[in-house]
């Protein structure tokens, strides 16, 4: 599904050179479910950027479902991001103006997809996180859990091979975290990829597999093993 | 994805409405004050007989001072007006396929209908060709042929507001009404012709309306009529009697001559030129030889019928609209880089920035076009302000200020034209945004 050779990413000023991430390999097969841990500063978010090609790297190569997506342009990573990533943020980011149905429609919209498919999908995304009923209603009228459900629900509807998760839980009580976590086990054991960064070492058990950054590195990983017994399945390979 | 464009635009529009209604009025102001000057450009510039442009020429020949020439601006132009004797001798070449010779008086009409009383009418005297040539609309009857002009005959035409006052409006050709002292038959009654600027008479300042009646060229030296137009004269003469008078190196007759071809102007021009080699010849008309056949773009030019100020203005009027246009370009920076969170978060959903840049300028577009619209109105207004104003002293202003489709249409595109150029760099600033920058600040 996913595979990083060597990948490196430095931010450069006047004054200073960041290296963000360093020789970064890392390797999540289809249907992975990857907790990403580290401290503040590590590298995390830039690893979570450059896996959802919003933002390019400097060196190093990534192949995203087979297509090596390296060196795409502008369009051609919109394009990738649009039909195969689905992105879900700590804050939700849903667009306040936009009533539940807009907000789940807006990257079906960027993949010029004919309305009655749209609506389609977007009924089927919303049955899945249960907020059918909520369709007419804006973000403000919603709770913070509901509100990451149709942040959920807009990532699903373009049917995305991978879901990339920013710390999904942080902005919700524990009741909400464990409902949206259960949402994203429950999606993900129907064969959706998930990489998902977190502070949170209690989420991060629930995840098949860990990874630790630290200083723009993989320090730490806790070897795949695929539900249901599938030991000695190693499918994810580590290098730093 | 137009659709869906301008729902996002109109959405964004009214989100921020204090904004949107403050880009909008600053188009609207702008675009309104590049109207009115434009429009009353445009009046003031139009040939209004454009069509015949090549076909139409006013006749000069430098019959000046030897020391000086007529005009210091333009030295090198010959006199506007000829006197008499020329005119009579040049008119009598059957060049051109048709010419005339004229000049403006005054005299009392008297319609002699019962309730009628008489009234001050300004007269033209001319040749029968005026009509045909200048292609004067009637409303009734027609002009007069060359055999009234050899007469003369007392036949007269009348402007359609001459017609209504004397006969409130009845087709009046046969009648007859007193000039002065003498009856003319009505031939015909001109319909509305108001050609701005009067470009067969720019003496009398170009935005005059034209005579109230049309009477035969010989009249004026049968009745001896008096010219009120400009009437100037270089050469110290003794002038006692009318006669003296047409023979006085004075100017103050105006001449036109259509000619409908090259050749024809070339033998035209020969004709004239041969006629002043032979004045000279007799010891007239001292100065080099200079006569010049104006078609109407370069007469109206010559006359300078639009200042060097109405340039200078239409040029101010645009400073004002760029001024406007940089206001509304920080304006729209800021509103589209404070909603720059949004369109990270749509470029993280797959929006390419060719998809950013098309939304940023639909927006733009529509705050171009609803600028246009009101400052279409607000150009209604203002012209309607001049109007009130200036319409009791200058009775030219209502056409001067009349907005035609052209400025419509060439307000609308400039509105548009402004909106994108004002919004291009702010689109393209937020298109090249990185998403990543805004998407954990949402």
């Amino acid at each position: 599904m996913l595979e990083m050779k060597n990948v490196g990413k430095i931010y450069r000023t006047e004054l200073l050179e960041t290296h963000a991430l360093r020789d970064f390999s890392l390797s999540v097969e289809p249907g992975e479910f990857v907790a990403v841990t580290g401290p503040s500063g590590s590298g995390k978010t830039t690893f979570l950027n450059v896996t959802g090609l919003l933002e390019t790297f400097d060196s190093g190569s990534y192949r995203l479902d087979g297509d090596d997506v390296s060196r795409l342009d502008d369009d051609a990573r919109s394009r990738v991001r649009n039909r195969k990533i689905g992105f879900i943020f700590q804050s939700f980011n849903l667009i306040p103006d936009l009533d539940v149905r807009d907000n789940v429609e807006v990257p079906l919209r960027y993949r010029r997809m004919p309305a009655a498919e749209r609506r389609q999908r977007i009924g089927n995304a919303l049955e899945l996180v249960g907020l059918a009923s909520r369709a007419r209603h804006y973000p403000a009228q919603l709770s913070g859990g509901q509100q990451q459900r149709v942040a959920i629900a807009r990532a699903l509807a373009g049917d995305p091979a991978m879901l990339l998760a920013d710390e999904p839980t942080g902005n919700l009580d524990s009741l909400m975290a464990r409902q949206v976590l259960d949402l994203l086990e429950h999606i993900n054991s129907m064969g959706t990829t998930i990489i998902m960064v977190t502070h949170d070492p209690e989420l991060a058990r629930r995840a098949h597999r860990n990874v630790q950054v630290i200083d723009g590195q993989i320090t730490d990983f806790k070897p795949y093993e695929a539900p249901h017994a599938q030991s000695g399945h190693a499918v994810a390979s580590v290098s730093a | 994805m137009f659709d869906y464009d301008l729902k996002l635009a109109l959405r964004s529009l009214r989100r921020h409405i204090g904004l949107s209604m403050l880009m909008v009025l600053a188009v609207a102001l702008g675009i309104a004050v590049c109207t009115i000057t434009f429009t009353v450009y445009h009046a003031m510039s139009t040939n209004p007989i454009a069509w015949k442009n090549d076909r139409l020429y006013a006749v000069t020949i430098d019959s000046w001072d030897p020391e000086k020439p007529a005009d210091d601006e333009q030295p090198e132009m010959p006199p506007e007006q000829l006197t008499y004797r020329d005119a009579i001798a040049l008119h009598a070449a059957d060049i051109p396929e048709r010419s005339l010779v004229m000049f403006k008086s005054e005299r009392v009409l008297n319609p002699q209908q019962p309730g009628r009383t008489p009234f001050y009418t300004l007269v033209r005297v001319t040749h029968g060709d005026f009509f045909p040539m200048f292609e004067t609309p009637f409303l009734y009857g027609s002009g007069w042929d060359r055999e009234a002009d050899a007469g003369p005959e007392p036949v007269i035409v009348l402007s359609r507001e001459t017609n209504e006052k004397a006969f409130g409006g009845e087709n009046s050709v046969g009648r007859t009404v007193r000039l002065g002292d003498n009856e003319f038959r009505i031939v015909g009654v001109l319909d509305r012709w108001e050609p701005a600027p009067k470009f067969y008479d720019l003496n009398n300042g170009s935005f005059q309306e034209a005579e109230d009646v049309f009477i035969p060229f010989m009249w004026g030296e049968t009745l001896q009529l008096p010219a009120v137009g400009n009437t100037n004269c270089w050469k110290s003469e003794q002038i006692e009697s009318f006669g003296d008078f047409l023979n006085s190196e004075c100017v103050w007759v105006q001449m036109w001559a259509e000619l409908p071809d090259r050749d024809t102007r070339e033998r035209y021009q020969a004709f004239v030129d041969n006629y002043v080699r032979g004045q000279k010849a007799g010891g007239r008309l001292p100065r080099p030889l200079n006569n010049r056949l104006f078609n109407v773009d370069e007469w109206l030019d010559f006359y300078k019928v639009v200042k060097k100020d109405n340039r200078v203005l239409i040029g101010i009027a645009l400073l004002f609209l760029a001024v406007c246009l940089v206001n509304i370009i920080g304006l729209l920076l800021a509103k589209f880089l404070n909603g720059a969170a949004l369109t990270g978060l749509r470029r993280a959903l797959g929006a390419s920035r060719k998809d950013v840049i098309r939304q940023h300028l639909t927006e733009v577009v529509l705050v171009g076009l609803a600028g246009g619209v009101l400052g279409l109105l607000f150009a209604v207004a203002g012209l309607a302000g001049i109007r009130a104003i200036y319409g009791d002293t200058y009775d030219r202003y209502e056409q001067l200020t009349r907005i035609d489709p052209v400025v419509v249409l060439v307000t609308l595109g400039l509105s548009l034209l402004a909106g994108l150029i004002a919004g291009v760099y702010p689109a393209w600033r937020i298109g090249h945004t990185s998403p990543a920058v805004y998407l954990k600040t949402q």
